[in-house]
Order: structure tokens, then sequence, then C-alpha cells
């Protein structure tokens, strides 16, 4: 379980619709413009890192411009090993996000486990998994009972609840950094939910503190040919916390460009779903 | 026996019983003599235990050397105990002369038994069942009026003679079965006792010594029998054997022999020896109990006291799960680990995803069945094995694919893989409990190798490790862990949990400090040396923590025993298999080589002779069907004569019933529940807990002056009850002990405080003396049911000092106003019980014994104030955590009806808690000055937590004993018992 731990075959991505410039959920100011052709810039780099890069197998989703934040598959989807739980976004306007999402797991293969009771929600993007245990942030758009779901779906793992309440996601202020290494922002929120974790956790985590928490949204892989990787913030956006990945001697660092999809709550994260597909035997 | 109140189901069973029980006794104790000295001799604890049985033999001498009574008692474990208890009541000199003859403890016993001789004649019969000690005390309760006597005849006697009256009432009050009950109650915590005391503290030394106390110990059963044959007296003792059903993992039975009386540790060994284990410490027994709740076997006390009514059928189990397996010794023992994870995991114990399950189920096939054979292994065979809680073709499928991969790998390894991958599963040896928090919301409590873990539904809402524990307590039905201050915090918390009853919180609490004690120290913690006020001893872990069993392991020089696989297809199937794993020769060699320090095996011949010494009261339990009635243990805080005007009138009233009830029998009802109170002192945290169960609470308070007043002394020949209500336990880390240094120093002070005051005083000597002064009071409800035990309270209150309540504001308070009310609402009514909890049907009787204040001190019969709590609490069912501050109040000491006007300065105030098996003792230490006189007055509760089996009586005279053991100087001014009981629960 651990052992493959940031090990990744297959990423699963969908296209930015136009109507994410006008219509995407968005926490910050309404009036930020988001400039479409930004946004398949950025999309196009992410793409051509996962599959010429690294050498995976990226399969592209269409676009739905009736799904303004469809981009962001990480919240409809949480994989592990080679079951995916299909999950119930928080924002009713993203329901619909887990269709498309659900025939493209299942075509890889994957066990789907479908989010069905109605009381519950949860987004990917609140689902940090350690390679030894689940974190759940509880946000706004996750509450308990869908952390209970994926407790009952991930059986092997402890899953243990964190609550998030300044931010939209958990994610949003951390990620996996390595094996056993926590990238972790440095407001008061983001080390306050980073101690909840330790409390909560029977095992010992390094962490990576980054002066900025939307930075230490990083996405971490171990590749069969390439050994340590991490997708991490640029310096242009933020110079500060670039220098702290920039320490990272043994990964092999990946800046990639999100300034656009940030202006949605994008992150690095939230626009792929990765999924280890061992090739069978 | 108990001439006066009709005892009679006491005396038929005691004639059989003494005659057996003589006989028995005698063989034991002659094979106890010559054993003794060499468990002496290895571990300094045992050493302490014989003189203790010196000092008890010598009120029973008599009867030992008839034959008749005492020596009836199994001489090893009942004689400890009993020894303690009386050796406590004892003057210290006499004290001395057993610890010298502790080589030859019923010789010195005799000499001084010879004093209670009376006594002992009247209560042979029951002495003879019972251990010594516990003779005494029953004597005592059974006939009140015949411990006056006593007394007069005895004048010499002990204190613990005197106290014997007060315990005479509660037994005359109680029906004759009652009676019966708390005999076998009082065996019972003696051999907790027995067992907290030298067996625990034993462990450690045991384990250095090592190999012969060991080997003593894993000769165990046959060496028990031996003794009983090199034992004259015991030729004429018939053993009555027991068949125990164990049922071993592989599915097989285990039918087992043991006497009646024998230990845990005795089956524990056969079933290991059985198995050819040797990395033992990781498993255990089990049982089922009333209630169908698993419970472990505790190694150290009787079988038959543990199983009560149920069945002798046992489950061997593994109850330490190694957090890495791959450093097991022996493959046996990974074999073992992996049919209790096949177990845990196809009975959705422990949760896995389905590919887990797959893996697991592969692995489990190459162990079994060895390379995938397409030819023998089709998919219909494959259904035979249980992977699963539900199982799926699919799954079915899965595993056999899997299977295919593992060709070449050897049994042992396809085990090591299975436990390399169960391993990692979160809830792998997470031990689950059901509760609710303080809000009241369903969780589970997860104990496992580094802490606690607090679920709701699937999800872990918390997580204490172990480092973070600073206390873990429980009170009644609730559970409480007190939390070391985070950076930021200042203050300790305590988080508190509600279980279902007081049994399932005793137990949580017993698997965490069993699970602390083995994975995180480096040695078992020994339980804490009868300092002062120490009543009982504390429970503890008494096995040999991970580390220690870990370097056993390395001294393991023996070829790999062959052990025969069970499929596991098979065991599903039918049972009808034969066990699965052959017994090796070297099984001896190992267990020898092994376990030194334990004595886990019983072999001791002590335990062995406690266990017979046992048996009759076994038959005993088992006709009044009062397992129920032992479980409640009202823990009851000492309520000290201080009081407030208000108080005071409670108590005041509360007296004239017991008053009244003395000669007659006054029912005083106290109800069961009691409020749940964690009382932190101001060092120490003192658990007060109002549990169901019996609290007897001594209040002694020396005043250095005024020494000969306070002479009084009441003699309880109780034996030590081993119900814990409450109790504590300060996990210390190997290397986090601040804060448990913290604490123990604390009772060191105490200790040495109180210490100083008593030297002055002989007033053990003067005992006999007191008692006459001391009046007691009895208030005994008689219960139309017998079932359920009241609560007994016995109130010696000698002098007004006793003002200095140290007490938890909120115990002092509730415990007295409720008292009152209770009093009157309980007599009434028994129905109180009803009351949320489990506890409903509790039918407690309270008996009061007040003494006639002797000198400055009124008697205020408490009794009231208790029950008032209880019903209080019951009603309102108390929150889970409560968190008590403990205000020590010197002036409301003053302020009650007692002499001293003054108010008191108070200098310091300490709180103790210790726990034993089923014992909590919290001790309150308040020195304060009045008017120049320094005072010291030691408050102590104890809470006997049992299941059904308590003798008030006995518990009450031991804690007087102890008592005055512990602080000579002192005065017992008050003596509190509550018996709480859990009906409900137990017929549940």
């Amino acid at each position: 379980m651990q052992a493959d731990f940031g090990r990744f075959t297959h990423a699963v991505i969908r296209a930015a619709p136009d109507s994410l410039a006008a219509q995407a959920l968005r926490s910050g100011p309404a009036e930020l413009q988001v400039d479409m052709e930004a946004v398949r810039r950025e999309e196009e780099q992410y793409v051509s890192v996962l599959e010429k890069t690294l050498g995976l197998r990226v399969v592209r989703l269409e676009a739905d411009e009736e799904l303004p934040d469809c981009v962001f598959v990480e919240d409809p989807a949480v994989v592990c090993g080679n079951t995916a739980l299909i999950t119930r976004p928080g924002a009713p306007s993203r329901r619909k996000e887990t269709e498309a999402l659900k025939t493209a797991l299942a075509n890889l293969d994957l066990n789907i486990v479908e989010m069905t009771d109605e009381s519950a929600t949860l987004d990917g993007g609140d689902v940090l998994f350690t390679g030894r245990e689940f974190f759940v942030g509880l946000s706004k758009r996750t509450n308990r009972r869908g952390a209970e779901i994926l407790a009952d779906t991930f059986q092997d793992y402890a899953v243990s609840t964190v609550p998030v309440l300044d931010t939209l996601h958990l994610k949003s202020f951390c990620s996996m950094a390595g094996p056993g290494l926590i990238a972790i922002g440095s407001s008061e929120a983001a080390q306050k939910a980073l101690k909840t974790m330790q409390q909560m956790s029977d095992h010992k985590y390094d962490k990576l503190t980054v002066p900025d928490d939307l930075a230490a949204n990083c996405i971490y892989m171990n590749l069969p040919d390439k050994g340590h990787v991490l997708l991490h913030c640029t310096p242009e956006a933020f110079p500060e916390s670039a220098k702290v990945f920039e320490k990272l001697k043994d990964h092999m660092l990946i800046p990639v460009h999100n300034d656009e999809k940030r202006k949605v709550d994008g992150c690095l994260t939230c626009c792929s779903v990765l999924i280890n597909k061992p090739s069978k035997v | 026996m108990t001439t006066e109140v009709g005892s009679e189901p006491e005396v038929k069973k005691e004639p059989e019983k003494s005659s057996e029980e003589a006989q028995a006794e005698q063989q034991q104790q002659l094979a106890e003599q010559p054993a003794e000295p060499s468990e002496s001799e290895p571990s300094a604890a045992a050493e302490p235990q014989p003189t203790p049985t010196d000092s008890t033999k010598p009120d029973n001498t008599d009867q030992q050397e008839n034959a008749e009574a005492e020596p009836s008692s199994p001489p090893p474990s009942s004689g400890q105990k009993k020894e303690k208890g009386i050796s406590r009541f004892l003057p210290p000199w006499l004290k001395r002369q057993k610890s010298h003859s502790q080589v030859e403890p019923k010789e010195s016993s005799s000499p001084t038994d010879t004093p209670n001789q009376t006594l002992t004649e009247k209560q042979e019969e029951e002495e003879k069942e019972e251990e010594e000690a516990e003779a005494a005390e029953e004597q005592v309760g059974k006939a009140p009026e015949e411990a006056e006597k006593r007394q007069e005849e005895a004048g010499p006697k002990e204190e613990g003679e005197a106290v014997s009256p007060v315990v005479e009432q509660p037994a005359e009050t109680k029906e004759v079965k009652a009676e019966v009950k708390e005999e076998v109650k009082a065996e019972e915590v003696q051999a907790e006792n027995n067992s907290v005391g030298s067996v625990e503290t034993q462990p450690a030394k045991e384990e250095k010594e090592g190999t012969s106390a060991e080997k003593k110990g894993e000769k165990g059963g046959e060496e028990v029998q031996e003794s009983s044959v090199l034992s004259p007296l015991k030729l004429g003792k018939k053993m009555k054997i027991v068949v125990c059903h164990v049922t071993l993992l592989d599915g097989t039975q285990f039918p087992c022999e043991v006497e009646k009386r024998a230990k845990g540790q005795y089956l524990f060994f056969k079933v290991c020896e059985h198995l050819n284990l040797l990395e033992k410490d990781y498993f255990g027994l089990s049982f089922k109990d009333n209630a169908d709740q698993r419970c472990w076997l505790d190694p150290t006390k009787e079988i038959k006291r543990q199983i009560r009514n149920s069945q002798w059928q046992f489950a061997f189990n593994v109850k330490f799960y190694p957090p890495d397996p791959s450093q097991l010794t022996e493959d046996i023992t990974r074999y073992l680990l992996c049919l209790q994870l096949r177990q845990d995991v196809s009975s959705g114990r422990l949760p896995c995803s389905f590919v887990t399950h797959a893996l697991l189920g592969s692995y489990t096939l190459q162990a079994e069945l060895g390379d995938y054979d397409p030819e023998e292994q089709r998919l219909d065979s494959i259904a035979d094995f249980q992977f699963a809680p539900s199982q799926t073709k699919e799954l079915e499928e899965k595993v056999v694919e899997l299977h295919k991969s593992h060709r070449g790998m050897t049994p042992a390894q396809a085990d090591v893989q299975f436990l390399e991958n169960a391993k990692k599963l979160s809830m792998y040896g997470v031990d689950l409990h059901h509760a609710k928090d303080s809000e009241g919301v369903d969780i589970m409590l997860g104990v496992c190798a580094n802490g606690l873990l607090i679920y709701k539904d699937r999800l872990r809402i918390n997580r204490f490790a172990w480092p973070k524990i600073l206390k873990i307590s429980y009170k009644r039905s609730n559970f409480y862990i007190k939390i070391r201050p985070g950076e930021a915090e200042q203050f300790e918390s305590t988080v508190g949990f509600k279980l279902p009853n007081h049994r399932a919180a005793k137990r949580v609490w017993k698997v965490c400090v069993e699970h602390h004690t083995f994975f995180r120290l480096t040695n078992p913690e020994q339980p804490t040396k009868s300092k002062f006020l120490t009543l009982g001893s504390k429970f503890r872990y008494s096995g040999r923590t991970q580390a220690q069993t870990r370097q056993a392991s390395t001294l393991i020089d023996r070829p790999a025993p062959y052990f025969e696989r069970t499929s596991s297809k098979r065991i599903s199937r039918s049972l009808d298999g034969a066990p699965v794993i052959s017994v090796s020769d070297h099984g001896h060699m190992l267990d020898s080589a092994r376990t030194p320090g334990s004595g886990e095996n019983g072999h001791d011949p002590a335990l062995e002779l406690s266990s017979d010494s046992k048996s009759p009261q076994v038959e005993e339990e088992a006709e009044p069907g009062k397992g129920a009635v032992a479980g409640a243990v009202p823990a009851e805080l000492p309520f000290e004569t201080g009081t407030d005007g208000a108080d005071s009138s409670e108590t005041k009233s509360a007296e004239d019933k017991l008053n009244s009830e003395i000669n007659g029998q006054p029912e005083v009802i106290e109800v069961v529940e009691e409020t749940v109170v964690i009382e932190e002192v101001v060092k120490a945290a003192k658990p007060k807990s109002s549990a169901p169960e019996v609290s007897v609470t001594v209040a002694s308070s020396a005043t250095e002056e005024v020494p000969e007043v306070k002479e009084e002394e009441e003699k309880s020949a109780s034996s030590d009850s081993e119900s814990e209500e409450e109790a504590e336990f300060h996990p210390q880390s190997p290397s986090d002990s601040a804060h448990h240094i913290q604490e123990e120093p604390e009772e060191e002070q105490e200790q040495s405080q109180k210490a100083p005051p008593t030297n002055a005083e002989p007033q053990q000597d003067a005992e006999p003396e007191t008692t006459d002064k001391v009046e007691a009071v009895v208030n005994q409800q008689k219960e139309e049911d017998e079932k359920t035990p009241g609560e007994e309270t016995v109130v010696a209150p000698e002098d007004a000092p006793n003002g200095h309540h140290v007490q938890d504001g909120e115990e002092a308070l509730t415990s007295l106003g409720a008292v009152a009310e209770e009093e009157e609402e309980l007599e009434p009514c028994v129905v109180n019980g009803d009351a949320s909890h489990a506890e409903t049907e509790r039918v407690p009787q309270v008996i009061c014994c007040s003494e006639p204040p002797v000198v400055k001190t009124e008697m205020v019969t408490i009794s009231d104030t208790f029950a008032a709590q209880k019903t209080e609490i019951a009603t309102k069912e108390v929150p889970i955590v409560h968190t008590e501050t403990k205000t020590i109040t010197y002036e409301a000491a003053q302020l009650d009806g007692t002499g001293d006007g003054e108010p008191g300065v108070l200098m310091t105030a300490q709180t103790i808690t210790s726990e034993s098996l089923c014992t909590t003792t919290t001790t309150h230490i308040t020195k304060t000055l009045k008017g120049g006189l320094s005072e010291t007055r030691i408050e102590k509760r104890i809470v006997i937590t049992g299941d059904s089996d308590i003798d008030h009586d006995q518990a009450l005279a031991q804690a007087i004993k102890e008592a005055k053991e512990q602080h000579p100087d002192m005065s017992v001014t008050r003596v509190v018992v509550h018996k709480e009981t859990e009906l409900a629960e137990d017929d549940d």
C-alpha cells in the first residue's frame, strides 16, 4: 500500500468549458476576469507535463458548457488503488460532473462506488491521501456523512476528519509532497489543520512549510523512471514558496502555471485524477 | 459460624466447606509453606505477602491448628490476602512477627491467633471456608452482637475485630443468601488482593529473577496437586476439578481440567503448553460474561470468580497485536496470530477492502494448501474458506488468481506476507468499545498499541496517544482520560466518555491500562505497595511488556517446533478436527525459559491453594445467582462528619435513622448510581467514583495532641473487596514521567505527612477498647430482594476533625445532601435503580454502622448523603465527564457539629488514588492547624467494583484494617460503606 505511493500510470483530465470564465464558482472577487486563452495555455502545459514529460496515459474528457467547473475533476471522484469513489460534490451545480467521470473511470476497470446518500457531500479537494491514511476536511463542500462513505469505501485505511473553516478545501493549503511529507501553508488555519492531522495519525509525517497556502498544493508522483516528481507552483506566482520547493534535491521539480484557474479556486491537484493501474501480469 | 441471624444457608455451606476446606487449607498451607519460601526468595514482592499472611494467621491461628477453620483457606493465596488484611489490623509488632514467620506462616499465625480464637470459633466454619481474614470479617459481619461479645472477650483483639461488628451487621441484614454472597465476595476480594498485591508486584521481580519463579509457576497445576499430596492434611481434601473448554484459534476445542479454584494463569499456561507456544504474552483467554461481552480472564485471579455463573468456556485469543509481527521469534506464534486475524477479518471485526480480502485470502490458501494446484483447487472447494464477512464469487476468483502468484512460497512465508498486509490495516489491533461522548453521541473507543482512538461511525475523530494521556480512570459507567496540556495550553483537560454500564467502563479502563503497559512501558508498573492509605491494591497489568517478551524471545532456543496447520476450511466447516497444533516436548523447556518472571502459569502453590478454598464459595455463588448484584459498586467518597449546616441536618436525620436502625436493622437504601465525579486534587487527581459498587470510606484523623480520644477503631474483618468502581491509572511513559512523577511524589508526601502523626499513637493495640467506644450503627435495609445487594454504609464517626473535607466540592456537597435524600427516598423504594442507567434495579442495602462519636466527633451518618447523591445521579444521569476540582474546604469541616469551633488552617492537602484489580482507593490527606494543634486528616475512599460478589463487610473491615495499619497513630473516625448494585446490567 505504501510502497507504491505516488505511482501513477493514468491521468484523467477534462477540458475547461468557455462557461468557466463567467460561471465557475469562485470564492474570490467575482470581478476577477478569467482569460480563457490563458486557461487553455495552462491546460496545455499541464497535459504536456503529464503525458510527455512524465509518460502518463492521459484520458481527456470533453468539456461540458453546462458544467462550468467541470475542469476540476478531482472533486467528483476519489481514486485509491483500484477503487473509485464517485462523490457527491458539495456544490449542487457540480453534481452532474460525476457522470462523465464515472464512465471514464469505469472504462479503466476501476471498481466504482457511488455516493448515493443524499445527505452526503464530498469534494475530492477535501480528501488528502497520505499513502497510509485519509484525512478528510469537513468544509462547506464536504460533510461528515460524505467522509463516512469514503471510510466505508476505503476500509483499509483510517479516515480522520479535519475541520476546514477558512478555505474552500482541505487541499487548498496542503498536499503530499512526498512519502510521509506534507506540504503545508503557513497560515494559522493551515498550521492548525496540520496539528490536527498529526494528532490523529499513528504515523509520523514530515512537513514542508511554504509561505503561501495556495502554493502548498502540489502534485507528487513516484514514477518508475523518474523517481520523485513534484509539480509545484511557479516562481512567478509564489516566489518564496517556489524557493522552498527548489530545496528538494531528491525531487524532479516541475513548475506548473496555474494562475488563471486559481482565480476560480483551481489548484494543481484539482485538474486531474491520477490512477495507478499496474499492467496485468 | 454466624450463630445469630439466620445464616442457615451459610452455615450449611460453611460446614461443608469447613470440613473440606479445612483439609484443603491444611494441605494447601503445607504446600504453600514450602512454596512460599522459594517464592519469597525470588521476589521481594512475595515476601511482603507472606508476612501479612502470618499476621492473619495469628488471628485465626487457632483454627489452623485445629485444622478447622482458617487452614481451610488455601494457604498461599488466601493466606496472603488475609494476611494483608489482618496484618493491617494487627499492631506493628505482630506484623513484624508475622513477617519473620513468613517462612512458616502457619506456625507464627497460630500463636497470634489465640486472641481471636473465641471469635474464630464461632466463625470457624465460615473461616474454614473462606480465608482466615475473611472468616474473621464475616464473623463480625454476621453477628454484630457476637462481635460485641467478641470485642469484650477479645478486648485484646485487634482493630479488625472491632470493625467486624460492623461487617456483621450488614450480613445480618442481608439474608442468608446475601451472606453467602458476601462471603464469596470476600473471598474474591481476598483473591484479588492477593493477586494484586503479590502477583502484580511480583511480576517484575519474578521476571528479573526469572526462571526460578516461572519454573515454579510453570509446574503450576501439577505442582499444586503435588503440593497437596505433599501435605498430609491435604490428602483428606478432595480437589474439585472442573473441565474448562477452551476454543483454540483453529476452532478446535481443548478441554482442560483445572482445580475449581485455579487462577486464570493456570488455565492459560495449560493452553499454551498444549499449543507449544512460548511467545505467549501476546495472547490471553477470554470468556463471555452474562451480558455476552467478551472479557479477558485475569491470570492473577481465580477463574471461578471471574466467570461467575457463566460456563467454563473460554477462547484463546490474541490480546496484544504486535505492531510488527515480523519481530516475533517463532513461526508458530505468527501462525497463531494469523489464525486470529483470519477470524478477525472473516468476522468483519477487522474491516478491509475487497482487494485486501483477496490478498489475505490468497496468502491463507498458500499457507494452508501450498502452491496452487488447478486440479485440486476448484472454486467450489475454495468456497469453504471464509475470507470475508460477505464472500462473493468474485472475491473467491480473485483469491484464486492471487494464489497462483504465490507459487513457491512456504507456509511460514505466506504467513509473514499475510501479517505484513494485515498489520497495515487501520483497525489492526484496535479493540473497540461502544461509548458515548459527553454530548451523548455514540462513538467508539479504540484501544490500540499507540493509544486511544475515538471513532464516530467509521471516522476517526480523535486520537490520544499514550504520551498524551496523563491519567486513565473510570467511575461508575464513565471513563476518563486526563490529557496532557498542549503547547499552548496551560491546563490539563479531562475527557470523559459514557459507557453502557459500569462493567464496560471498567473493561475499557483495564484494557487501556494493559495496552499502555504492554506497549509503552519497558517494565510493568509495580502496583504501589500499600503506602499509607492505600486500601487494596491497584490493578495493573501483571504480565510482561512487549519489550520484555521480545527480550525473552531472544532467549528461545529450541528448534522450530513442529505444528500442523489446520486447513481453515476444515475449521470453518466443523470443529471436529483434532487440535491442530501438536504439543511438543519442548513445551516445558520453553516455558521455563521464557516465562521466568511471571508466575502466569499459576503454578504457584499458593494460587492453587487459594483456589481450593474458594471452591466452596463457587458453589454458593451459583446458588443465589448473585452475579448481577455484585456488579454495582458505588464509589462513595468518604464524607467526613464535617458538614455544612444543611449537611449536618441531613446527616443528623441520617444518624437518627441509623441509630434507630442499629438495633433493628434500619433500612437505608442507597441508590446505586452515584455521581460520577472526577476529582482533581491539587496535585494528584483522585477520581471519586460513585460507582455502583461498594465504596468504603475510611476517614482517619489523627490529632497529634489528642490521640487518646480517638482511639476508637473500628474493626471490620472485611475482606478486601475487589470491586472497583473507580480506578485511576496514570500511564507512565518511560520517557515522560514528569506528570507521573509529580503525582507519585505527592503520594509520598502524603504518606510522610500522615506517617509522622501516626507513629505517636499506638492505637491499633487499643483498638479493642476503641471498639467498645465505637458504637456501630448498622442501618440495614432489608431488601426483600436478595438479588439487589444494597449499599452498605458504615459510618464510624469519631471526631469532628472530620470536618476537614478535602473532598471535591461537588462530591462532598452532593454526597452529603444526596445521602440524606437518598435515605428517605431510597428506603421506600428500591426502584431508584431504574433510573436511566442499567443500574436501575439495584436495591441497595445501606448498612450504617456509626460508632458513637468517640471523642470529639459526632457520629454523622452520612449514609443518606450518599444515597441522595446516588439518587440524584440516577435520575439525571450524570454527564460523562465530571471534572471536579477538589476544593479543600477546611472550614466546612469545622462547621461540623463536632466540637471544633475554630477554623483550622489548611496546611496541606493531598489526594492519592490507587487502583487494584477491583479496588480503587482514593486518599485524601489534609493537614490542618487548629489552635496550635496540627491535625492530619486522611480520608480514604475505596471503591470496590465487583461484579457480583463483594463482601461489603469484609471490604469494610479490610479498609479499616488497612487504614489502621497504615496509620497506626491515627484513629478511624468514620467508615462508610456504600454498596451499589447494578442488577439490570448483570441480568441483561
